[in-house]
């Protein structure tokens, strides 16, 4: 029988599409609904972050890092205020160490509640959508009571954190932490065990261990390949290497697997936040010098700090002159370097993957598009 | 007179059915709402009930936009072929021992024959529209469509089998002489026929050709205003007369204890049915295009066909 003579046809998804998570754009050329090329296109939140760096000075940058990742904005006021403080060769009160670790945990967990609500309303469930949402607005009201804000934190500091906890803060977030715990159990139990689920996301959008090395994925991707990096155990930031927590990592490389260790890490932020919320001592927020903004001038020099985020390795490089402002920031953005495998993940798959696919990637397009 | 009548009836129906729809509509907003931790509507009118009657008003006033390159009489013609059908297959449903409209002989099969052409419907919006979504969306919707046809009338040859009629009123005093609702000894089949309706609706988990988070809105992107509402009337209208075909085939039609009149029996069965549809729709994720297309064909139908052999089996060894 002679073979049925197809044509492809371009389909632009995105930049206006529900599952393209912002504005981002996959041109795509499809054979029915197979996916013949996919080109990734960027740029439509292009804001400049790094150029403008260069016009500030070194505190006034923090409320742009932000609006990088802005669903993980503590760890990001965090990387940029360590790289700094590293060049200027501070020592941070314990205390701002806790509550950063503390924040930047509750804002991991919070992150990966909107991945898993929009991962399967990606996939067609809604009703998780609405439990996920519910509960990152309980993590929002404590980050909220903390730094004034509900999204774009701006908290940390260079030298310590802007305020300290308000009077009980610390009691509530123990009383969220185990109503987390709790709710986030549910949600496995409702959807890790689905059927339709499963048979959706099991041996879709396989990355072997060489795929990631090779790509220079990070974070919860890399993870579910099998490759045990965690910047928090094996390069320790901050105080991560006064509490116990584990790794946690899946072999099969799929869509699933990167779900699995997602709802993990949500367990072990938990187990972090309760033990620093234990162990938190009084003291200080900030050092002295870090409360003169406009005094703040590191020695010329360089650095590369770099941090666990919920969507895998943030980096800053920061080149410090002498001066108030500096010279050059350069930011690894781990959603920038996670998307870029899409292209070739994606041939050959389906539309409906595809979607399942660009998921399970968890971008987010302000940090794709610094 | 005859005319005439008929033309009451068909009003009359109409009538109930929009508001059916409507209400139908609130009743799935309500009943995910609850689900999902949310109220839902509650500020038109109490309990929400004017908010879809709002909605209507609201569609039917809304700009009437066409695109610039779609083919025009075809993009108009495409929602009326898709809600004509569902509405036709009222007439043969039959509410009560003394409510329903013709009785004919073969009323399951016109019901089955007839609504089968809303797919053209649903292919022609997504043609027509000139946009690629559309497209995709109706095609899958036809395929779908296409596949699920099969099960879902294998589903019901086990009954026809049992009552040795396809009038509507027969199989309902079939299950009355016989005591218990083909549900029962029929249970397989009603298995089946549920899953196969779920994707003959294009519900979830098998609303493939609307696909919000792949195709945007699937065939009826394009459209807005009364036509786009047409289209949605078209789907609940087809909803509930699947449920009432459920409910004369499976449960018993309007058979129920005398404190109550049959046609209430009957609507309450509809509900229920559609109950189990919100309830899924909020529950579970979507399924794939070929996972569908798998379990159509190897799972359902030699289920439907297993069903039909047993049924013969036992028809013939009861005389």
């Amino acid at each position: 029988m002679a073979e049925l003579k197809t044509e492809t046809m371009t389909l632009n998804m995105g930049p206006q599409h529900p599952s393209t998570h912002g504005v981002f754009r996959l041109q795509l050329k499809v054979d029915g609904e197979t996916i013949v090329e996919a080109v990734p296109i960027m740029g439509y939140l292009h804001r400049g972050s790094e150029k403008l760096a260069e016009g500030f000075l070194y505190s006034q940058f923090i409320p742009y890092t932000d609006r990088l990742d802005y669903l993980n904005a503590m760890t990001n006021n965090y990387i940029y205020c360590a790289a700094i403080e590293e060049l200027l060769e501070w020592d941070i009160p314990e205390r701002a160490e806790y509550l950063r670790v503390i924040t930047m945990e509750l804002n991991r967990i919070a992150s990966h509640l909107v991945w898993w609500g929009t991962y399967l309303l990606d996939i067609g469930a809604m009703s998780p959508f609405l439990y996920a949402f519910r509960d990152r607005e309980t993590i929002l009201d404590r980050l909220n009571e903390i730094s004034g804000a509900r999204m774009t934190f701006n908290y940390h500091r260079i030298g310590g954190v802007k305020w300290d906890a308000p009077e009980g803060w610390i009691a509530k977030v123990q009383e969220t932490v185990k109503e987390l715990y709790e709710n986030i159990q549910t949600f496995d139990t409702l959807v890790t065990g689905n059927e339709i689920f499963q048979a959706r996301t099991i041996g879709v959008g396989r990355l072997s261990k060489e795929d990631v090395i090779n790509w220079g994925l990070s974070g919860p991707i890399a993870r579910g390949s099998g490759i045990d990096i965690d910047i928090r155990k094996t390069e320790p930031y901050s105080l991560y290497d006064r509490f116990d927590f584990d790794v946690v990592t899946e072999e099969e490389g799929d869509v699933y697997a990167r779900y699995k260790v997602r709802i993990g890490e949500m367990f072990q932020s938990l187990k972090i936040i309760e033990q620093a919320c234990d162990q938190i001592p009084d003291g200080d927020i900030i050092t002295k010098k870090g409360k003169r903004i406009m005094m703040i001038k590191p020695p010329a020099g360089e650095v590369y700090k770099r941090a666990e985020a919920s969507k895998g390795e943030i980096g800053v490089y920061a080149i410090s002159n002498g001066k108030n402002k500096p010279y050059r920031i350069k930011l690894r953005r781990p959603s920038f370097v996670n998307v870029s495998i899409l292209q070739a993940l994606l041939v050959g798959e389906s539309i409906q993957n595809l979607v399942a696919i660009f998921g399970s990637l968890d971008v987010v397009l302000g940090e794709v598009d610094a | 007179m005859d005319y005439l009548l008929m033309f009451l009836y068909a009003v009359a129906v109409l009538i109930v059915l929009l508001g059916g729809v409507t209400f139908a509509i609130l009743a799935e907003r309500k009943v995910i709402g609850y689900i999902q931790l949310r109220p839902g509507p509650n500020r038109h009118g109490p309990w929400g009930t004017a908010q879809t009657i709002a909605d209507v008003v609201k569609l039917l006033l809304k700009e009437d936009i066409i695109p610039a390159k779609a083919d025009k009489k075809i993009f108009v013609l495409a929602p009326v072929l898709a809600f004509a059908p569902a509405f036709s297959v009222m007439a043969v449903l039959v509410y009560s021992s003394s409510i329903g409209g013709a009785d004919i002989n073969i009323g399951v099969l016109y019901f089955l024959g007839v609504s089968s052409i809303t797919m053209l419907g649903v292919l022609m919006g997504g043609w027509s529209s000139n946009n690629k979504y559309a497209l995709l969306g109706s095609i899958r919707g036809v395929a779908q469509m296409v596949s699920y046809e099969l099960p879902l009338i294998l589903s019901i040859v086990g009954i026809i089998i049992l009552v040795g009629s396809l009038n509507m009123t027969d199989i309902v005093n079939y299950q009355a002489d016989m005591g218990m609702w083909f549900i029962v000894p029929q249970f397989l089949a009603f298995i089946v026929y549920m899953i196969s309706s779920i994707a003959e609706l294009n519900r979830s988990p098998f609303d493939l050709p609307e696909a919000e988070s792949e195709l945007v809105a699937g065939y009826f992107t394009e459209y807005s205003g009364f036509r786009f509402a047409m289209f949605m009337l078209a789907e609940y209208t087809y909803a509930i007369a699947i449920a009432g075909l459920a409910t004369t085939l499976f449960l018993g039609g309007w058979l129920g204890p005398a404190f109550l009149p049959g046609i209430v029996w009957f609507l309450l069965k509809v509900c229920a049915v559609m109950f189990i549809w919100f309830w899924l729709t909020a529950t579970l994720p979507r399924a794939r295009v070929d996972q569908l297309m798998n379990f159509g064909w190897k799972v359902l139908i030699p289920l439907a066909l297993l069903n039909i052999v047993v049924t013969a089996i036992i028809k013939v060894w009861m005389g």
